[in-house]
């Protein structure tokens, strides 16, 4: 059986893309406002499901080239090394820094260790639900 | 930092080792990886100035400072031996290996990153003095002897011996842990420094003696005492190079570290003198006797490890005594820890070369059985002379450094004689004449060692490949080893100033306080005294029995197998664990997953209302709740709705599609209730599972016909009514008692000030509870892995190229 997909196809395309930077958003604005790395990876791996619905996992594979155990691998490194950075500077194991800065274009920020164990969440999340998805889709 | 740093060098080394193994095909691993050892070795030597002058160096990092745990990195005489001794015999195993592993045949970049693991484990028990990281270290070092002795995994022999050394060390480490957190009870610190300062004070509390057996049973286990020590001779079956350097110089030696490490605790105790003193000598009379009865060179050096270890641990135990004699530091009482540790080292270097050489005739002959060899002698002139060395000074016969120490073991164990305090009186004739029947098996062993395999006929047919002498590489760590032994002999005042002066003074902080104050000068001869003539004694019965030995040595063979420590090893492991508790996991394990779902079910309600009922926790009351709006009740209905047409549905895709409807109904639950952290999340955890479930939909079995029609089961009716009860109960109590403060005010008050952020879910994920999330994540990882694994690496029948099942 044939089934026309232009119409899913052609909006995923463009759905995807809103949905990323969506995921983008509220992954940096988890800190303040709703959201966070965990939600953050979940939207963003809906949006590589969204993909694999409207063409298919071969397809999105070769989109999109990534070893997704090795995002789980760096997620979780990362998670742990952020964490771990603090006891080389005679703090426990776990304390975040955080401070304001003037940025050009983005103005006062506030940049926060915090964020970068979030990317590692943010990672894994995308990672495990992706590497689940795709075995359990590829296995025939 | 550069201390801390070093403890973790060979482990940072070791992410490294897969990228030049898989990179790098033309030069062997191994070279890279002696840098590490090298550099290593360097490092600790200069401390050696300040040190053998009796001062001490301490670095600490801190880990969780509210729990007083803690990375530091003590050097002081002991530690500092035992870190040279890890690094120094490091390094020459690792060149040793170089040439024994072929850079084509072998995963090396495993080998080595086990190897390196091992490194900073072992470096970390001798350096830490915080109790819980040494804990830690210990256990790394039990697992990467795990992952060493079964690196040729594909042999059952080598699976075996390594669960067997894990199961028995393990255990041991677990004992250990206990003990440690009993002292840590009773002295309130986790240092070891701190705990030697309040000795006296520990010594009259009721749990003392329970940690002393406690931290003994894990030396016991890990430096392979009687009844403990039958994991070595399995644990042979790892490659040489692991055996020369894990079961013979160091990882054997952790349980003697920590007893030495732990002597001036403990040394007030009549049952520590007892224990070490006993245990030890007892392993050593076991050890030899059994040597005798291997055929293996291997199983022959694994013995005599056993039995070299019971030396030094007696010796540790006698050292005790000196605790309980005034101005034992001018009497006899004196020798026994600075034997210990002199004949520490001395064993390290014979006992090294020895296994390197085993190594070799086994590479250049394809067996170690002693029966077949024979003869090598004029083939391989270079291994005879390092072996020949190597067991002299085994053996304790002049010039090698072995004589020094075992003289003066004899002395120490002479001494017992003179010590009248906790019936020792009674007993100590015993001490010296158990020395003197093990030392003279221990003649008998050495000489068979040597002789059996390079004397005496040749055999070329009966091996299995033409022998010939070892490749230089591989011969120059044995030779750099036996080198040692002769040098140490000739000059033991200045090693024994270095090395071994500032380590007694560690074992031994009651009677001195520098090394200076200790007052042994070694010399290879001193007159017609007791020891000497036990010496002539031990060399002329040896040699006479090992002459004879082929008579006698059928003895062995009427000692029944069914009676052996082995069998009771294989009795528990195999019957006992592996046949009754198959059977009785078997009972309720059954590999359905809704009866696993109906324990979890039934056991929650049960544990949660039972303890709602005991408490008398539950009470209900409606003050303060808000009215129930309509939107609210729409909801319930669709959430019921759904969640029927969940169960009763005729087809997956309904069940699956009415689930998700649950899901997002839920999630609008929270959207009114001004969750939206919660909503967001909820939302799209529901998008992806509905995913995921029409993925895995592929996958599941047809709808059966019986299936279909299932009648109602009142059980489980039952069990999904009593979880809908218990959180009912639970929410509406949680709801209506007000005991405890909530936290939420903490959190807005802190929220910016401290973490800097302002959405306090957040804030809660990444900083308050950084640790919930850390490991969540962690879990994830493993479920993802697995499920990785499971299906995409499933082995087919053909694949599974293992020796047997």
């Amino acid at each position: 059986m044939k089934v026309n997909n232009v119409i899913l196809q052609f909006t995923a395309k463009i759905v995807f893309f809103i949905i990323f930077f969506f995921a983008v958003h509220i992954f940096f604005a988890g800190h303040y406002t709703p959201g966070g790395g965990f939600v953050g990876g979940l939207v963003t791996a809906s949006a590589i499901v969204l993909l694999v619905i409207a063409f298919d996992l071969n397809t999105v594979h070769k989109l999109l080239p990534i070893n997704y155990i090795y995002v789980v691998a760096i997620g979780l490194i990362l998670a742990l090394g952020t964490a771990a950075i603090s006891m080389f500077v005679e703090q426990p194991f776990f304390t975040h820094f955080f401070d304001y800065f003037y940025l050009p274009l983005f103005g006062k920020t506030s940049l926060h260790t915090a964020a970068l164990f979030d990317l590692g969440v943010y990672l894994v999340v995308v990672g495990v639900t992706m590497t689940i998805i795709q075995t359990i889709g590829d296995d025939e | 930092m550069l201390q801390i740093l070093c403890l973790f060098i060979p482990i940072i080394a070791a992410f490294f080792m897969p990228f030049f193994f898989k990179k790098i095909r033309n030069v062997h691993t191994g070279w890279f990886v002696l840098l590490v050892p090298l550099f290593l070795v360097i490092y600790y030597t200069t401390f050696i100035p300040v040190i053998s002058k009796g001062e001490t160096i301490i670095e600490q990092l801190n880990w969780i400072p509210s729990l007083g745990i803690s990375f530091v990195s003590y050097i002081d005489g002991l530690s500092l031996l035992f870190s040279l001794l890890i690094s120094g015999i490091g390094a020459l195993v690792v060149l040793y290996s170089i040439f024994y592993l072929n850079r084509k045949k072998e995963q090396l970049h495993n080998f080595y990153i086990y190897l390196l693991i091992f490194m900073s484990a072992m470096l970390g028990v001798v350096q830490s003095d915080n109790m819980i990281t040494l804990y830690l270290f210990w256990e790394l070092t039990s697992i990467s002897s795990f992952l060493l002795i079964g690196y040729w995994f594909n042999r059952d022999k080598s699976r075996f011996g390594a669960l067997k050394s894990m199961m028995i060390t393990v255990a041991g480490g677990m004992l250990m842990l206990g003990g440690f957190v009993l002292l840590s009870l009773m002295g309130g610190t986790f240092s070891i420094r701190a705990l030697i300062e309040q000795a006296p004070q520990l010594a009259t509390n009721d749990l003392f003696i329970i940690a002393l057996i406690l931290i003994l049973l894990g030396a016991f286990t890990k430096s392979a005492q009687f009844p403990f020590y039958i994991w070595l001779p399995d644990a042979m079956e790892a490659p040489t190079p692991v055996s020369a350097y894990l079961h013979s110089a160091t990882m054997v030696k952790a349980g003697i570290y920590l007893v030495a490490r732990f002597t001036p605790v403990f040394a007030l105790s009549e049952a520590w003198i007892w224990l070490v003193a006993g245990i030890g000598l007892l392993t050593l009379f076991w050890g030899s006797f059994f040597a005798l009865k291997q055929t293996d060179l291997k199983g022959i050096l694994a013995f005599s490890t056993v039995s070299q270890l019971g030396l030094i641990m007696s010796l540790l135990g006698v050292s005790a005594i000196a605790y309980h004699v005034d101005g034992a530091e001018d009497t006899v009482f004196k020798y026994a820890a600075f034997a210990a540790i002199f004949h520490l080292i001395n064993h390290a270097t014979f006992k090294g070369s020895l296994f390197m050489i085993a190594g070799i005739v086994d590479h250049e002959t394809g067996t170690r059985d002693i029966r077949k060899l024979g003869g090598l002698m004029s083939l391989m002139p270079v291994s005879f002379t390092v072996a020949l060395i190597g067991s002299f000074s085994m053996a304790g016969l002049p010039p090698f450094n072995g004589f020094l120490s075992k003289e003066m073991f004899l002395t120490a164990m002479l001494s017992v004689t003179e010590f009248d305090l906790f019936n020792f009186s009674t007993w100590a004739p015993l001490f010296p004449i158990v020395a003197w029947i093990a030392s003279v098996f221990t003649f008998i062993y050495s000489f068979y060692f040597v002789f059996k395999t390079f004397t005496g006929k040749l055999n070329v047919d009966q091996l299995p490949t033409k022998p010939h002498e070892a490749p230089i590489g591989m011969l120059i760590s044995p030779v750099i080893l036996a080198g040692l032994v002769v040098t140490i002999f000739f000059i033991p005042n200045i090693v024994t100033d270095t090395f071994v002066k500032p380590a007694v003074v560690a074992i031994q902080p009651f009677l001195y306080t520098s090394p200076n104050d200790v007052n042994i000068h070694v010399s290879a001869w001193h007159g017609p005294t007791p020891e000497l003539f036990m010496t002539i004694g031990i060399v002329i019965v040896g040699l006479l029995l090992f002459l004879t030995l082929s008579k006698w040595q059928k003895l062995y063979s009427i000692l029944p197998e069914r009676f052996t420590l082995n069998r009771l090893y294989d009795i528990t492991i195999n019957e006992l664990l592996g046949s009754w508790m198959t059977r009785f996991s078997k009972l309720y394990m059954t590999g359905s997953i809704r009866k696993y779902l109906g324990y979890m079910f039934t056991a929650i309600p049960l544990i949660v209302i039972g303890t709602l009922i005991v408490k008398n926790a539950f009470s209900v009351t409606f003050e303060g709740s808000s009215p129930i709006h309509l939107y609210a009740v729409i909801l319930i209905v669709v959430l019921v709705i759904g969640t029927l047409t969940t169960v009763f549905a005729r087809s997956r895709i309904t069940s699956i599609i009415a689930l998700g409807s649950v899901g997002y109904t839920v999630s609008l639950f929270f959207v009114i209730f001004n969750a939206p952290d919660l909503a967001l999340t909820q939302l799209v955890i529901e998008t992806i599972s509905v995913a995921l479930f029409l993925m895995a939909f592929y996958h599941l079995p047809k709808f059966s016909k019986v299936e279909e029609r299932t009648r109602f089961k009142f059980g489980r009716a039952f069990i999904s009514i009593a979880v809908g009860v218990m959180v009912t109960l639970v929410a509406l109590s949680s709801h209506s008692q007000k005991f405890i403060e909530s936290i939420s005010n903490y959190y807005k008050e802190t929220v910016y000030t401290e973490a800097g952020g302002g959405n306090i879910v957040n804030v809660i994920l990444v900083d308050y509870r950084g640790f919930d999330t850390l490991f969540e994540i962690a879990v994830l990882a493993i479920a993802g892995i697995s499920i990785f694994a499971m299906i995409k690496l499933r082995l087919s029948r053909k694949e599974k190229n293992y020796e047997s099942k």
